[in-house]
Order: C-alpha cells, then structure tokens, then sequence
C-alpha cells in the first residue's frame, strides 16, 4: 500500500512541474521558435537567454540559417513562430504567401565593414585594394544579402573587385578571414565584432550606399501566438535594442 | 517448380526501393521542364558541368593511384594496428564534409602546416583552385574505393597469389597479374562510388576551395547557390546533374559488366 501511495505521489509531483510555467504574471509560457538570419546568432542567443529570465517558464528555440532558406523553410511550414529576417526581401517572400499577416517592424540596421586577419598583414586602407588581383579576396556570392550590399558599395565607390571566391554566407567568409587564407573580405560590421580578435575592422565611406534593414514580424499560423508577441516587443524594447547595439548592429 | 519469392524480402526491398526513388520522383514533378533546354545550354551551366566531370574523373584518378595500393596494404600488410588503420581510413566518411574542408584548410591552406611551405617555397597556394577541388572532392572520396576494394581483397583467395609465389613471381607482379584481376568487380565498385561522391561533393569543396565561376563552381556548388534565390533554376541544375551522372554511370557499367 506504502508503495502505491509512493508512486501515486511521483506521478502527482511529475504531473504537476510544468504548473509553475503557468503563474509568471505575464501569460506568456511554453515554446517558442524562433527562425532568424545567422547574422543575429549571438546577439538573439543573448536577447533570447533575457527573454526566459524574464518570463519564467517560456523556453525561446532558435532556426539559425541563410534568411532566404528559413523564408522557403516557413513558406513549406516549417513549425516557427517568429521570422527574424536579414533583408526586407526575404521577409516579403513570406508576406507574399500570406505566412506572415502582421505588418513587419524593422529592428535593427547593419552595414559592411572590410574584414582583415588579425595586423592586416596587406595594409587594406579601403575599397580600391579589392580590385588589385594580387590581394585572396573573399565576398559573398550575389544571390546572398552580404553579396548583394557588396555589389551596392562596389558600385557607389566605382570599383570592380577581382574575388577568389564567392562564399555561401557571411559565417564562411569569416573562417576565409580568421584562418589567413584570403587578405580581405567584406563582411557585416556585427560579424566583425562577432568573430573575436583574430579578425580586425577597417572601415570604408562607401559603407553608407548599401545599409541592411532587419525587419522582425510573428507568423500568422504560430503555435504559440502570445510568447510570439511577446518575443517581437522584446526585441523591439529598449532592452531589446541595447543588446543589438552592443553587437554592433545601428538602430533603426 | 519456381518457389515463390519470399514476401519477407521482398516487401522490405520494395519499401526500400520507393524510398529511394520517390523523392527522385518528387524533384522531376517539381521541374520546369519548358526552361531545362535555356538552362542546359547556358554558359554557366555548362562551364559547372564541364568542371563537374573533370574535377570528379580527376579525383577519381587521384584515389585510384592511391586507393587502391592503400587497400592492398589494409588487406595483406602486415601492419601493426591494422584495425585501428582501417578505422582511420573511414574518417572522412564520418567527418561532416564542412569539418574535412576546414581540416584540409588547416593543413594545405596558405597559412597551413604544411600549406605554407607549398606557399614559400613553390610559390603553390591550393584553396580558391581547381586543383583544391579535385584535393576536396579526392578527400572525401577515397574511403569509398579503399573499403570496397579492400572487402574484395580479404573475400578474394589468398592461395592463388601464393601460387604465383611459388611460380617465382615476385610481389609486384603477382599483384598486377593474379590479385588485381580477382579483384576487378571490387575496384569497379569502388570507383564508380567514389566518382559518384565525388560528383555530388559540396561541403569540403566549397570550404577548402571556395566558389567561383569557371574555376571551383561545380554544379553542388551552383545548385545550392541558385536555391538561394531561383529554386526553379536549382532543380532543373540537380535534375541535369542526376541525368548525366546517371548515363555516365549505366554507359560505363554495361561496358564493364559485359566485357
């Protein structure tokens, strides 16, 4: 009989752990998915790591990956509840199918910045040493968002870059950077401050002619509408944009 | 009288078979069939073939020379740690290709341990070329043609070659004459693996020798990026790709298999 009660009494007590979730005063609990462009990973790590603390019993899962493959991923639906996207292009892609039905808020601008490996062993002062073919250069190809902001600056300094290759997004041209394998890339400022110190910074004035808005919006078929809500104001609170600021990312 | 085919096998195969045709099947539902013959003949995608095929036979060829003397020494050396060797030899096929492409970049790169040298020295930088391709693809490839022709060897009779043996044939040539010849299908079968791997490689590829048009854009490399922003383009590219790997593969068989 002691042993029945026991056991009732473990069941009880497993039935009953997910209950507190229900009792943090804000209505938001439970899972919520989170699909964002891999530009974000640190800084929406971060911001998602403050948005459980200040809502006990919400668990925040990110989907980091290229902006248009989670918008083909959310247009197939995939199961998410947020689209943190890198480009506005890529957020109309789930718009347009109607994925998304609430009107998207821009949350954050990022430019590019040229990367160097740690000293800038070639000295590159700016945009012209990227049409020298004696220089491994690095860019992103065009059909990604850092290749088509690189096209955009290219064009507004009246250069015409000889790259060694044409990388599939903004992460793998900064393993091109850290490990010395090409002298200079053009890269998002936010990588740059992301990729710790084995890769330096060297600003250009063309940067201005190819700005990146970040627009954030809930999907219309979320599993967890309020926490997705919820989630978006945080990113869009003061709290919110420090974090991304102290990324490196501008305000909108 | 024919016995019936047991169902246990058959039933299993058949599910088997489905799977693997019918996301195949899927992909030619899918493609644009009325925009195929603009993409076949456009220069890109035949300047990505074109690299494709070299880059892969040339792989090939590179695991061949190497693979197959690699295998024999698996098989008949006798080596101290051959099991652990063997386990070895399997680590590309377990590593994710991105993991072998940094790993290649770390040692042939031109900051690399040994890539600097080739640098200094030669003057020879392999990332962002078509021979850091063929080194990718070549990485990846060749635990293919080293297992199977390695499984050949050690099912193939040892008796025969130490016949040879006695006959006075030296190692060599009872290689050439008596232990290659038994173990022909193997080594088929193993190169026809290893180009195919070789064909489809993206991951080591685009991180050890980067993408560029002409000179390390193979078609893995132009599928993935064309999916990023025409994915009609990206499935008429894998369907032009599944096509000729397929003729390539069934053309080369019929010829060998007959022969």
């Amino acid at each position: 009989m002691k042993g029945v009660l026991a056991v009732a009494a473990l069941l009880l007590a497993g039935c009953g752990s997910p209950a507190p979730a229900t009792t943090n005063g804000t209505g938001v609990t439970g899972q919520v998915t989170v699909f964002a462009a891999a530009s974000l990973t640190e800084s929406f790590r971060k911001l998602g790591a403050e948005f459980e603390a200040a809502n006990p019993g919400v668990e925040v899962t990110f989907n980091f990956a290229g902006s248009s493959a989670l918008a083909q991923q959310i247009n197939q639906g995939a199961p998410a509840d947020v689209f943190a996207s890198a480009a506005p292009a890529n957020m109309k892609q789930v718009t347009d199918t109607g994925a998304v039905t609430a009107a998207p808020a821009t949350f954050a601008k990022n430019t590019l910045q040229i990367a160097v490996p740690k000293g800038n062993p070639r000295k590159v002062t700016g945009l012209a040493d990227f049409a020298g073919a004696d220089l491994k250069i690095a860019l992103c190809a065009e059909q990604v968002p850092c290749g088509a902001a690189a096209k955009k600056v290219f064009e507004a300094a009246k250069v015409t870059p000889a790259p060694d290759t044409l990388e599939q997004d903004v992460k793998a041209v900064l393993t091109k950077v850290s490990l010395g394998e090409v002298d200079a890339a053009l890269v998002y400022r936010t990588d740059v401050k992301a990729a710790g110190d084995k890769v330096e910074g060297v600003d250009f004035a063309e940067a201005s002619s190819a700005v990146n808005d970040y627009p954030v919006a809930p999907l219309a078929k979320a599993p967890n509408a309020v926490a997705a809500k919820a989630f978006v104001d945080y990113v869009l609170s003061e709290k919110g944009r420090k974090v991304l600021f102290e990324a490196g990312f501008a305000a909108p | 009288m024919r016995s019936r085919l047991p169902v246990v096998l058959v039933l299993p195969a058949v599910v088997g078979l489905a799977f693997l045709l019918v996301p195949l099947a899927g992909l030619l539902v899918k493609t644009p069939w009325e925009t195929l013959p603009a993409q076949l003949f456009s220069e890109e995608v035949g300047q990505a073939l074109r690299l494709s095929l070299v880059c892969a036979s040339l792989a090939t060829v590179v695991c061949l020379v190497l693979g197959v003397p690699l295998a024999w020494l698996l098989a008949r050396g006798d080596l101290p740690g051959r099991g652990l060797l063997r386990a070895l030899v399997t680590v590309p096929l377990v590593l994710p290709p991105v993991v072998g492409g940094v790993a290649l970049l770390l040692v042939l790169g031109r900051r690399g341990v040994a890539g600097q040298y080739l640098d200094q020295w030669f003057g020879i930088s392999l990332p962002f070329t078509t021979a850091g391709v063929v080194l990718a693809e070549a990485f990846v490839a060749m635990p293919f043609l080293v297992i199977s022709v390695e499984g050949a060897l050690r099912a193939a009779d040892p008796r025969y070659e130490e016949a040879a043996a006695t006959l006075g044939a030296s190692r060599w040539l009872t290689f050439r004459r008596v232990t290659l010849p038994s173990v022909m299908p193997g080594v088929v079968a193993g190169t026809v693996l290893c180009w195919a791997r070789a064909l489809g490689e993206f991951g080591a590829t685009i991180t050890f020798a980067g993408n560029f048009p002409g000179r390390t854009t193979t078609m893995p490399l132009a599928v993935y990026l064309a999916l990023e922003s025409d994915p009609d383009a990206a499935i008429v590219l894998s369907v032009v790709l599944l096509f000729v790997s397929v003729a390539v593969l069934a053309g080369l068989r019929d010829r060998w298999i007959s022969a």
